[in-house]
C-alpha cells in the first residue's frame, strides 16, 4: 500500500527509466559507425552487385550455359549465346537487370563455373533507372574490380559449398 | 449543469444541426499504420465508431506467381511476405514441400532450421515491441532494439549472405552449412542478451506512460480470439495456451524445452508480456540447439531434390547432370495436396500446397496470421479514442508484407 503510494507520487519506475538512458547516454560504448567512413562487418557470403569473372589468364569464365537464366526468378538475366570464331561458345549478350534481381543468389549457385557471383559490393546507387540495366561490359568490369575480393570468399566458401 | 450551458444548449437545439460521424482517413502514408494500412475510421469526435482496414496496396500477386516458378524459385518468394520473420515462412513452405516428397531433413538441418526460426522470431519480438512502444511514445527502445536486431542481422548474414531476404531454407534442408564459429558467437549472444531484454523490461513493463496506453486497450476475450481466428501472441494474449510447436511438433521442436507464455487480459498489455516472455522461451530454445547440435549434412543426400555439393558436381558426370536438371527444369513433387502450418512469430503461418506430379505447384495458397488479426481491429478499437487505434495496430504485430501478399 504505502509502497504503491510512493511508486506512483515518486515516478519509481520513471525515473529509473531516465536513470537507465543516462547509463547509456554516458557510459556506454557507441554503437553507431561513422557510415561511408566506416563500414560494418560483411560475411565471404553477402550477396551483392553482381561480377562476371574471368581466368587469371583472362578469359571469360562464362560457357553460356545459360542456367543462371533458367534458374533466376526475377526473370532479371538475359543471354544471347554463339559460337566464338576459335569455336568455344561464348556469350554474345549478357544483361542484368539489376531492378528486377531479387538478389536471392540462385544465380551464383547454379552457375557451374563460379562465373557469375554475386559479390561484395553493395553501393551501387545510381541516379538512373537505365544505368542499372547491367550488360556484358558492365559485369565484366566489376568482376575486374572486385576480383581480388570475390576469389578470397569463395576460397573461404568452398568447404561450404 | 450550470445556466450557460444550458442555455447554450437551447439554442443547439433550435439550430438543429446533427453532425454525423465524421470519416477519416489513417494512412496508407500514416507512419503509425507499419507500412501501407489505410484505414477508414467513422468517428464520434475523438471516439472510434467504426474501424474499416483497406488492404491490397502492398498485393505483389505472390500466390500466382508462385504457381509459374518451380519449387527452388518459389522460396524467395517467401521471404518477402512477412519481411520482418523471413526465415519462419520459408520454413513452412520447406515443410509442405519435403510432405509431399516424403523426404526427411538430416538431423543437423532440423537443428539449424530450428535455430534460425527462434533467432528470427526474436528478431521479429524485438521489432514488434519496439515499434509498438514508439507509437504510444517511447523512442528510445527503438534506438537500442535496433541496436540488438543488428547483432541477430548479422548472423543471418553469415549463415546465407543476405541481412533479411535469406532464401537459406530449402526443401530438403538448408542452403548451407553454418560457417565455423557461428555458433560460438550465437551462443555468446544468446547470454547477453537478456540483459538488453531487461533494460527494455525497466523501460517499459512498469512504465506508467506504457500502461496509460495499453491496459485494457484492444482487449479480446479469449471467445472472440477464437472466433476471429486469432493464432500466435494474439491468441495466447487472450489466455488460450495454443502454440503449433508443442501441440504439432515439426523438425526438432519435439525435443525442444520450452514453456508456452499466456496472456490473462487479452488486452494490448497482455500481448506485449506476451512477446517479451516469448523470447525468453526462444533463447531457452536456442541455447538447446546451440548445445545439441549434431555433425552431419544439413541436407538430403538424394541428388534428385538438393544439389550435391560443388566438388562432387566438378568430377562426376552423374552429379553435373542433377545439377543441371535441379537448376533448369526443377525437382517434380508427387500429385497431392498439404496443408502445413507452422507457429511463425505472429502466428499459425500456413501454406496449402498443391501438387499435380509437376514441377511447379498447382496453387500455394498462403494462410497469414496477419490477415485474421487485421479484421480484428473493428471490434477492438470500437469505443476507443484515435490514440488507442494506434496501440492496437501495434500490438497486433501487423506487416502488409504477408497480408496483402
Amino acid at each position: 500500500m504505502i509502497k504503491n503510494f510512493l511508486n506512483s507520487f515518486l515516478l519509481i519506475e520513471i525515473v529509473k527509466g531516465m536513470a537507465l538512458t543516462l547509463k547509456y547516454m554516458f557510459f556506454m560504448p557507441r554503437v553507431t559507425i561513422n557510415y561511408p567512413y566506416e563500414k560494418g562487418p560483411l560475411s565471404p557470403r553477402f550477396r551483392g552487385e553482381h561480377a562476371l569473372r574471368r581466368y587469371p589468364n583472362g578469359e571469360e569464365r562464362c560457357i553460356a550455359c545459360k542456367l543462371c537464366e533458367a534458374i533466376c526468378p526475377a526473370l532479371a538475366i538475359t543471354i544471347e549465346a554463339e559460337p566464338r570464331e576459335d569455336g568455344s561458345r561464348r556469350t554474345t549478350r549478357y544483361d542484368i537487370d539489376m531492378t528486377k534481381c531479387i538478389y536471392c543468389g540462385l544465380c551464383q549457385e547454379a552457375c557451374p563455373v563460379d562465373a557469375i557471383v554475386e559479390g561484395p559490393n553493395f553501393e551501387f546507387a545510381t541516379e538512373t533507372r537505365e544505368e542499372l540495366y547491367y550488360n556484358k561490359e558492365k559485369l565484366l568490369e566489376n568482376g575486374d574490380r572486385w576480383e581480388a575480393q570475390i576469389a578470397a570468399n569463395l576460397a573461404k566458401e568452398a568447404a561450404y559449398r | 449543469m450550470s445556466k450557460t450551458v444550458a442555455a447554450a444548449n437551447q439554442i443547439d437545439v433550435k439550430n438543429e444541426t446533427h453532425i454525423k460521424p465524421y470519416t477519416m482517413n489513417f494512412g496508407p502514408q500514416h507512419p503509425a499504420a507499419h507500412g501501407v494500412l489505410r484505414l477508414v475510421l467513422e468517428m464520434e469526435g475523438e471516439v472510434v465508431e467504426r474501424a474499416d482496414p483497406h488492404i491490397g496496396l502492398l498485393h505483389r500477386g505472390t500466390e500466382k506467381l508462385i504457381e509459374y516458378k518451380t519449387y527452388t524459385q518459389a522460396t524467395p518468394y517467401f521471404d518477402r511476405l512477412d519481411y520482418v520473420a523471413p526465415m519462419n515462412q520459408e520454413h513452412t513452405f520447406a515443410l509442405a514441400v519435403e510432405k509431399l516428397l516424403g523426404i526427411t531433413v538430416p538431423e543437423r538441418g532440423q537443428y539449424i532450421r530450428v535455430l534460425f526460426a527462434e533467432l528470427t522470431r526474436i528478431l521479429n519480438h524485438i521489432l514488434n515491441i519496439t515499434t509498438f512502444a514508439l507509437d504510444v511514445g517511447a523512442i528510445t527502445p527503438a534506438l537500442w532494439g535496433f541496436e540488438e536486431r543488428e547483432k541477430g542481422m548479422e548472423f543471418y548474414d553469415r549463415v546465407c549472405g543476405a541481412r533479411l531476404h535469406a532464401n537459406y531454407f530449402r526443401p530438403g534442408g538448408v542452403a548451407m552449412d553454418m560457417p565455423a564459429g557461428l555458433a560460438q558467437d550465437m551462443m555468446e549472444w544468446t547470454e547477453q542478451f537478456p540483459a538488453f531484454l531487461k533494460d527494455l523490461d525497466t523501460l517499459l513493463t512498469d512504465n506508467r506512460i506504457f500502461k496509460q496506453r495499453t491496459v485494457d486497450i484492444g482487449v479480446a476475450s479469449p471467445e472472440q480470439a477464437l472466433d476471429w481466428g486469432f493464432s500466435g501472441p494474439m491468441l495466447r494474449g487472450s489466455g488460450i495456451a495454443w502454440d503449433l510447436r508443442k501441440s504439432q511438433p515439426y523438425d526438432v521442436y519435439a525435443k525442444m524445452d520450452f514453456d508456452i507464455p499466456v496472456g490473462k487480459t487479452g488486452d494490448c498489455y497482455a500481448r506485449y508480456l506476451v512477446r517479451m516472455a516469448e523470447m525468453k522461451e526462444s533463447l531457452k530454445i536456442m541455447q538447446q540447439c546451440l548445445r545439441n547440435l549434431p555433425d552431419g549434412p544439413v541436407r538430403s543426400n538424394d541428388y534428385k531434390i538438393s544439389p550435391p555439393p560443388r566438388a562432387e558436381m566438378k568430377n562426376s558426370m552423374e552429379a553435373l547432370i542433377h545439377h543441371f536438371k535441379l537448376y533448369t527444369e526443377g525437382y517434380h513433387v508427387p500429385a497431392g495436396e498439404t496443408y502445413t502450418a507452422t507457429e511463425a512469430p505472429k502466428g499459425e503461418f500456413g501454406v496449402y500446397l498443391v501438387s499435380d506430379g509437376t514441377n511447379k505447384p498447382y496453387r500455394c495458397h498462403i494462410k497469414a496470421p496477419g490477415f485474421a488479426h487485421l479484421q480484428a481491429l473493428d471490434f477492438m478499437s470500437r469505443g476507443h479514442m484515435l490514440a488507442d487505434v494506434v496501440s492496437n495496430i501495434g500490438s497486433m504485430d501487423i506487416v502488409f508484407g504477408e497480408i496483402d501478399r
